[in-house]
């Protein structure tokens, strides 16, 4: 019931509207009610609206406003990027992007890939079901 | 060295802005050695002779003046080019048909006709499409790309696709509507064998590749939630 995820500095977010789409970003500061000073290794620092923002579970360890250079150091001890690729959410996200570059021909393929395993599935099934029923 | 191969040579007056050289007018006597040709020609600049006009020969005063002015066309400099291949499209590419016939079937491409209509095959064995042409509109590439080096097709033209002229007959009035409806026109074994030669070659480099067979003999249709827009082919 209570908040678990907090605006603090070293909290990643990922934007969700902008020109960073897509993007995983650290919390380097808070400017206002409204507004957080932002940072990711590829990006230049900046101003974002909490609005853009949306919080993941991961925080690393950071005091307020560190240069490209430390924070990309506190990245790498943190494993931000392994973290991410291996929560639930962020292998989503690498799903759907695949999934949206998908040649014509590598549709095809995943179909019959999909019917191929149908087939193996039911051949299971109607085994168990004989077994269960003779 | 060779002595023909020369490095290309540099501007010697950069352009500052559109219309402003960086060197005013004698730094630029100085670098183009003006003074130097000067100098070798004792103090003048060297000039040539004139070439000696041949006399024109007279012409006498036109006979006749029309009445009124005779407006000339615009000079028109357009030469007729094939269409434009979109960068998607190259030899060997798979090809989705969107109308006609032969519509949702992947095809493979083979060249661009001077008419600037695409030469495209199935190949026949595999999806039923002979040599075919094709517009450019009616067609989506894919990104699928097919080897395309062991086949020949250079004697493949707009001519070889062009409709027939049959002779014309007599019309006999009794048997007109008859002898019309009897000549039903055979694919001459000329074209079956080209589409055979074709075809050889192109169906090597397509098994070779795992499902590339089976992807050209179905046909591509919209399911639901597919957003052409949003594809990628």
């Amino acid at each position: 019931m209570p908040f678990k995820r907090y605006v603090e500095i070293g909290r990643i977010a990922l934007v969700n509207y902008g020109k960073d789409y897509g993007k995983l970003v650290v919390i380097v500061d808070v400017i206002d009610q409204n507004r957080a000073l932002v940072d990711a290794p590829d990006m230049v620092r900046g101003q974002m609206n909490f609005k853009r923002l949306t919080l993941t579970d991961i925080k690393i360890d950071i005091k307020r406003v560190p240069n490209k250079k430390t924070l990309i150091a506190a990245l790498e001890a943190a494993d931000v990027k392994n973290k991410w690729e291996s929560s639930s959410w962020g292998r989503k996200l690498i799903v759907q992007k695949k999934r949206a570059s998908l040649n014509d021909f590598d549709r095809f393929k995943i179909m019959l890939a999909k019917i191929k395993k149908a087939g193996v599935v039911r051949q299971e099934l109607a085994k168990l079901k004989k077994e269960t029923t003779a | 060295m060779a002595p023909q191969q020369r490095k290309p040579h540099v501007c010697r007056n950069p352009d500052l802005i559109r219309g402003v050289g960086k060197y005013s007018r004698s730094k630029m006597y100085h670098k183009r050695g003006l003074w130097a040709i000067k100098a070798k020609n004792g103090g003048a600049f060297p000039k040539h002779e004139k070439k000696a006009v041949a006399a024109a020969p007279t012409e006498k005063p036109p006979k006749f003046y029309p009445a009124d002015d005779v407006k000339k066309p615009l000079v028109n400099k357009r030469k007729a080019r094939p269409t434009k291949l979109r960068a998607s499209i190259t030899p060997g590419t798979v090809l989705i048909i969107l109308a006609g016939r032969f519509k949702g079937k992947r095809v493979v491409f083979l060249k661009q006709l001077t008419s600037g209509l695409l030469l495209v095959t199935g190949p026949f064995k595999i999806n039923g499409v002979p040599l075919r042409r094709v517009n450019q509109s009616y067609v989506i590439a894919t990104s699928t790309k097919v080897d395309i080096s062991g086949v020949n097709v250079e004697k493949f033209d707009d001519k070889y696709f062009g409709k027939k002229v049959e002779k014309k007959k007599k019309k006999g009035e009794g048997e007109f509507f008859e002898a019309e409806k009897e000549e039903k026109s055979l694919l001459p074994q000329e074209k079956k064998d080209d589409q055979k030669s074709v075809d050889a070659a192109l169906i090597q480099s397509i098994e070779a590749i795992p499902d590339l067979k089976s992807y050209l003999g179905a046909r591509f249709s919209l399911k639901a939630g597919m957003k052409p827009h949003e594809l990628v082919f």
